[in-house]
C-alpha cells in the first residue's frame, strides 16, 4: 500500500478528450495490490482506453467477482457504477444489469479462479447469451490471494514457486470461448499496452460479448523461473497472431497496403478495427481457421492479438427481442401491468 | 551500484554521451533552485530543516554557502525562484527567501556552529578593499585557516552598499550589524573611513594577496540641460546613502525617479518616508521591460508610487536656481519595445528629481601602470574562474568585477577569490581548483516509508503580510515586511517538492511490470526503445517540451532491450515509482552536492573516490 494517494499534481500539457476530461479524470482509488502486479497495468490500460474513447464516466458499470482481479474495479474510473458479487457470479449480475439497462457500457473484470473454476458455468452463459460486454480475465495462473496454489490456468509443468510442477491440464479461456461461439476474443498481455489499449477499445465498443484475457503475472507468486506466467516467459514466448489497430468512427481513415494484408472489420457503432496478421493469412473472421492456427503453435507460445471477431451476431437483447428502451426506463405499469393482463395473455396459450 | 545514465543533449545530436549519476552536475540540474542560486544554497535541505523546527540548523545550512542568509532573506534577488519547479506545476514558485528569512528570525544561538579561528597566523596577509559582501566573504572563508585580514573602509560602518544602498525599511540595520559582525568578530582588522587612495601604495605594504571589492560605487549622470542649475537633482545611490548616514532627513512633496530598476524602487519608497506626496516614477519604456524586481515594483505601488511609462526626459526646468519640474517626452513603442516615436512633449511639476538610471565602476585609484589590464570602458581584467586580474596576488569580486549584479553573486565571488588567494599564498595555481563532489543516499525506512514528507501538497504560495499603510511611514526604518507567521510556514514548507531526494534506477533489476509508469502523477516515465534526443522527446508519455531539463536514459533493460526514460521537467519527487517497484529498481536517494571552499583539496581522486 502506497505511502500517499497520488499527487493531485499533473503535468502541464495534460490532454483533454471531447469531454473536457483528462486521463487523471477516469483514474479511481489507490491500488492496495502488491507492487508489480500485471492486475495494475490493465487498469492503467482500462483507464487509457476509456478516456481515449471519450467515455462518460456515468455510463460505465464496472462490475466484478472475488480475487486480486476482482478488487481492481476500485481503481479505476471513481464516477462509474460498480457491483462487486459474489464469487464467480460476475457474469450473473452482468446480465441481470444488461437486462435492466441496456444502455451502459459493462466492463467486468475477472481473473483465472473466479472465471475458469467457481464461475466457469457462469461465463460460459454469458458467452451463449451474447451479452453487450467486456469481459476482462485477468489471467495470472495462480491463487494469489490465498498465496499461490496453481489455478485452472495453469499449464502442465509450470511451476509453483516451491518448485513443484503442476500436473492438471488448463482450461484455455481463448478455446473455450471460440468453442462455445464467443463473437469477440483477444488475449493480450499485461506487460504491452501498445497492443492491449487498441483492443481494450474494439472490445468497449463490440456490440456482444468480448473476451479479453490478459496474461498477468502475479510478482509475488508466480513470476519466478520455471512459470509459465511470468513477465519473462511471456515476453519470451509471445507470438502475435494479429496486430490490432481500432480507428474511431469519426476519423478519416489513410488506407495503407501492408505486405501482410490487412483485414479491416466494420464495429456496430461505425468505428473500424484493422487488423495486421503477422502471420499471414490470418483471418480473424474465421472460426475455423482460428482454431486450426492455434492447434498449430507451440505447446509454450502465448498467441495473443485480437484473435476472433463477428460483431454481426446478434446479442441478447436483438435475440430475445426485448425493448430498444432500457427496462429501468419504462413506466412501472408498462413493466408489470398487473393480474388482468396476466390473465389475458395467459388466455391466449389455452 | 548506481544507475548508468545517458545524459543527451540536444547539442550533442546523434552521438550519446553515457556518464553516470556520481557527476555531481546531472544531479545538481535537478535541484533547480540550487543551480540557479549562483552561492548554490542547499535550499530543499534548509527548507525541510525549517518544516521540522530545526531554525538554527536551517540557518547554518544557509550560511555555509551564502553567508548572509537574514540579509538575504530581505533583499535577495531569488534567481532561484523563477527557476524552481513548482513554478512549472502550479504557476507560482516555493517562497524560498521568505522562508530564508523565517530562519534567520527564528534562529537560536550559533557562536559555537560558527568556524573555530586559529590562535596562530598563518603568516599570510590579505587586504580586502571595500566592507561590502564580497569582501566579508573572502574574509570569512580565510580567517579559519588563519589569515591575517584586514578591510579597508571609506565609510565609519562596514556592509558596503547593503548599508548604503538597501534602506533600512527592508533591511533594519540591526540585521545587518549583526551578520557583518559575525564575520569581523572572527578577528578581522577593519580600518574605518580609510578610502584606499593609491592602489600602488597599498601593495607597498607587503600584502600577501589584495582583494577588491568596492563595488559599482558612481551613479550614472543624465547629461541634460538644467542638471547643474540646482542642487535639487539627486544622484540615486549617492541620495539612498545620505539617507542612511542621516545626512538627509528630508525631500519635496512632488518627487521625480527617474529610471525603473531596484534602486529606484528604494528611492521612491524612501521619498514617501520622507516628506514626499506625490511620487512619480518615470519610465521610458512600458510594463513588462522595467528592471525592477516585480515584487519590489508592486511594494512601491501598494504605497500609492505612481509609475509613468513611455516618458523619456527632455530636460530640467530651473527658473532662478528653483527647480520648477521636467519636461519629457511621450513615446509611443512597437510590440518589443525597441523602436520608438515621439507623440509630444509634456512638463511635470516638482520639487526634487533623483536619478536612479544605472552605476558603474570607477577605479580611479587604481594606477594604470601596476600590471591591472583595463578595457576601454575602464573595466579591469578579471578571469571569470578565478577573479585574479592580470597581476599576480590581485583579485576582484562581487560589483567591482563585472558591474552591478547582487549580493548573493558577490557572496559567490568572494568564495571563490577565497580559494584563489588561498591557492596563491600556499604556492598553488590559482587555476588548480577543488572539485564539486556529491553523495546520493538512500532515504528508504521501509516499505513505502521514506525518511522525508513526500507527499505534494497543493497550497498556494503564501502572501508576505505588511506593516499597515498607515503606520509603516511614521518612522524611516520600520520593516515593512512582517515576516511569515507559523501558519504560513507550515505551509510554505510543504510546497517544496524535494528536488534533491533524486529518483535513481538500476536497470538490471526492472522487469518492465510498467507500475511505475502506471503511478507517476505527471507522466514523466516512459519504457521505450532508445532513440536520438529530439525524436525521443516527442514519444514519451508526456512530451518532454522543457529543453533545459535532462532526459535521464537507462541502458537497455533486460528482458526488451528497451530504456526506461525519464523527463525530469515536472518530477515532484514523490516516490511513488519507488513504493510500486517491486524489485527496488527505483529508489529515491538523496543527492548532496559537496561544495569546496577555500581550504578544501583540489585533488580530484579524493573528492570523487
Amino acid at each position: 500500500m502506497p505511502s500517499i494517494a497520488k499527487p493531485i499534481a499533473t503535468h502541464p500539457t495534460l490532454q483533454r478528450n471531447s469531454l473536457g476530461l483528462t486521463i487523471r479524470d477516469y483514474e479511481g482509488s489507490m491500488s492496495t495490490l502488491c507492487a508489480g502486479c500485471g492486475h495494475d497495468s490493465i487498469t492503467a490500460a482500462i483507464i487509457r482506453a476509456l478516456w481515449e474513447l471519450d467515455t462518460e464516466p456515468h455510463m460505465v458499470a464496472k462490475l466484478s467477482g472475488i480475487g486480486c482481479s476482482s478488487k481492481t474495479p476500485t481503481y479505476f474510473v471513481s464516477g462509474a457504477h460498480g457491483f462487486n458479487s459474489a464469487h464467480g457470479r460476475m457474469p450473473a449480475i452482468a446480465t441481470g444489469a444488461a437486462a435492466a439497462n441496456r444502455d451502459l457500457l459493462y466492463v467486468g473484470v475477472s481473473g483465472d479462479g473466479d472465471s475458469l473454476s467457481i464461475g466457469l458455468g457462469q461465463m460460459c452463459h454469458a458467452i451463449r447469451r451474447n451479452i453487450r460486454m467486456a469481459y476482462i480475465l485477468e489471467n495470472n495462473g495462480v491463487y494469489g490471494l490465498t498465496k499461490g496454489q496453481f489455478s485452472a490456468s495453469s499449464d502442465i509443468g509450470s511451476k509453483s514457486k516451491r518448485g513443484e510442477p503442476n500436473r492438471m491440464a488448463p482450461i484455455d479461456p481463448v478455446r473455450l470461448a471460440l468453442s462455445l461461439g464467443a463473437t469477440f476474443i483477444a488475449r493480450s498481455f499485461s506487460g504491452d499496452k501498445e497492443q492491449l489499449v487498441p483492443i481494450l477499445k474494439a472490445a468497449f465498443t463490440h456490440r456482444g460479448f468480448a473476451l479479453v484475457d490478459v496474461v498477468s503475472p502475479c510478482v509475488t507468486f508466480n513470476d519466478h523461473e520455471g512459470s509459465t506466467k511470468s513477465y519473462k516467459h511471456t515476453r519470451k514466448n509471445t507470438l502475435r497472431a494479429t496486430q490490432a489497430d481500432w480507428v474511431p468512427p469519426q476519423s478519416e481513415i489513410l488506407a495503407q497496403i501492408s505486405k501482410s494484408g490487412t483485414t479491416s472489420v466494420a464495429m456496430h457503432d461505425g468505428s473500424v478495427v484493422n487488423f495486421s496478421a503477422v502471420p499471414k493469412d490470418y483471418d480473424p473472421t474465421d472460426r475455423r481457421k482460428v482454431a486450426a492456427y492455434l492447434d498449430d503453435q507451440p505447446a509454450n507460445a502465448v498467441v495473443t492479438g485480437l484473435l476472433y471477431i463477428d460483431p454481426s451476431a446478434p446479442d441478447m437483447h436483438e435475440l430475445g427481442q426485448s425493448s430498444p428502451t432500457p427496462l429501468r426506463d419504462l413506466a412501472y405499469e408498462k413493466l408489470c401491468p398487473g393480474s388482468a393482463e396476466l390473465e389475458r395473455m395467459q388466455e391466449e396459450f389455452r | 551500484m548506481y544507475a548508468q545514465v545517458v545524459v543527451k543533449s540536444n547539442l550533442r545530436g546523434k552521438t550519446l554521451k553515457t556518464s553516470d549519476v556520481r557527476n555531481p552536475d546531472y544531479f545538481h540540474q535537478v535541484v533547480d533552485c540550487q543551480w540557479a542560486c549562483p552561492a548554490h544554497t542547499n535550499v530543499p535541505q534548509y527548507i525541510r530543516l525549517i518544516a521540522q523546527g530545526k531554525y538554527t540548523e536551517a540557518y547554518m545550512v544557509n550560511r555555509e554557502s551564502n553567508v548572509f542568509p537574514a540579509i538575504l532573506g530581505r533583499t535577495c534577488d531569488r534567481p532561484c525562484e523563477p527557476a524552481c519547479r513548482r513554478g512549472r506545476l502550479d504557476g507560482a514558485p516555493v517562497a524560498i527567501c521568505r522562508l530564508k528569512r523565517v530562519a534567520a528570525d527564528l534562529r537560536g544561538d550559533i557562536a559555537h556552529l560558527l568556524p573555530k579561528i586559529p590562535k596562530e597566523s598563518n603568516g599570510k596577509r590579505v587586504a580586502l578593499i571595500g566592507a561590502g559582501p564580497a569582501s566579508l566573504t573572502v574574509a570569512n572563508d580565510l580567517r579559519p585557516l588563519g589569515y591575517e585580514v584586514t578591510v579597508f573602509e571609506k565609510q565609519n560602518k562596514p556592509g558596503g552598499l547593503m548599508r548604503t544602498n538597501i534602506p533600512s525599511f527592508r533591511l533594519p540595520e540591526k540585521v545587518l550589524d549583526d551578520e557583518v559582525g559575525m564575520i569581523l568578530d572572527m578577528g578581522v582588522e577593519i580600518r574605518y573611513n580609510s578610502p584606499v587612495t593609491s592602489l600602488q601604495g597599498l601593495l607597498k605594504d607587503g600584502y600577501d594577496a589584495v582583494f577588491v571589492g568596492t563595488g559599482a560605487p558612481r551613479g550614472k549622470e543624465l547629461d541634460l540641460p538644467g542638471r547643474k542649475d540646482t542642487d535639487r537633482i539627486h544622484i540615486g545611490i549617492d541620495w539612498l546613502e545620505s539617507v542612511a548616514f542621516g545626512h538627509i532627513d528630508k525631500i519635496g512633496e512632488r518627487v521625480l525617479i527617474i529610471g525603473v530598476g531596484n534602486t529606484a524602487m528604494d528611492c521612491c519608497r524612501s521619498s514617501r518616508r520622507l516628506g514626499g506626496k506625490d511620487i512619480k516614477v518615470m519610465a521610458r519604456r512600458p510594463r513588462g521591460f522595467f528592471k525592477a524586481s516585480p515584487w519590489e515594483l508592486e511594494d512601491a505601488e501598494e504605497e500609492g508610487i505612481h509609475i509613468t511609462i513611455n516618458h523619456a526626459p527632455k530636460r530640467f526646468v530651473v527658473e532662478n536656481g528653483v527647480l520648477k519640474g521636467m519636461e519629457f517626452e511621450r513615446l509611443e513603442w512597437d510590440a518589443e519595445a525597441k523602436k520608438s516615436r515621439v507623440i509630444d512633449e509634456v512638463f511635470l511639476p516638482a520639487d526634487d528629481v533623483i536619478l536612479a538610471i544605472g552605476q558603474e565602476n570607477a577605479f580611479p585609484w587604481i594606477e594604470r601602470d601596476l600590471g591591472i589590464e583595463f578595457d576601454k570602458w575602464g573595466m579591469p581584467t578579471v578571469d571569470q574562474t578565478t577573479f585574479q586580474s592580470t597581476c599576480a596576488g590581485v583579485f576582484f569580486g562581487g560589483d567591482a568585477a563585472w558591474g552591478p549584479k547582487n549580493i548573493i553573486w558577490a557572496v559567490a565571488h568572494g568564495h571563490q577569490a577565497a580559494i584563489s588567494i588561498h591557492n596563491h599564498c600556499q604556492g598553488v595555481p590559482v587555476t588548480d581548483r577543488p572539485p564539486q563532489g556529491s553523495n546520493l543516499i538512500s532515504q528508504k525506512m521501509g516499505i513505502s516509508e521514506w525518511s522525508y514528507h513526500n507527499d505534494y501538497n497543493p497550497s498556494k504560495r503564501q502572501k508576505m503580510q505588511h506593516v499597515e499603510l498607515t503606520k509603516r511611514f511614521q518612522q524611516l526604518n520600520i520593516e515593512v515586511e512582517l515576516g511569515f507567521d507559523p501558519e504560513q510556514t507550515a505551509r510554505e514548507v510543504q510546497r517544496c517538492l524535494n528536488c534533491d531526494i533524486e529518483t535513481t534506477f538500476v536497470e538490471n533489476r526492472c522487469i518492465e511490470c510498467d507500475a511505475c509508469v502506471d503511478i507517476c502523477p505527471v507522466q514523466c516515465l516512459t519504457i521505450t526503445r532508445d532513440g536520438e534526443e529530439s525524436e525521443l522527446r516527442t514519444r514519451l508519455s508526456a512530451p518532454a517540451v522543457n529543453l533545459d531539463q535532462a532526459i535521464y536514459a537507462s541502458n537497455p533493460l533486460p528482458q526488451t532491450g528497451r530504456a526506461m526514460v525519464k523527463d525530469e521537467d515536472v518530477c515532484v519527487h514523490c516516490g511513488l515509482c519507488a513504493e510500486r517497484c517491486p524489485t527496488a529498481a527505483w529508489d529515491m536517494q538523496k543527492f548532496d552536492l559537496i561544495i569546496p571552499y577555500a581550504g578544501a583539496a583540489c585533488t580530484t581522486s579524493s573528492v570523487l573516490a
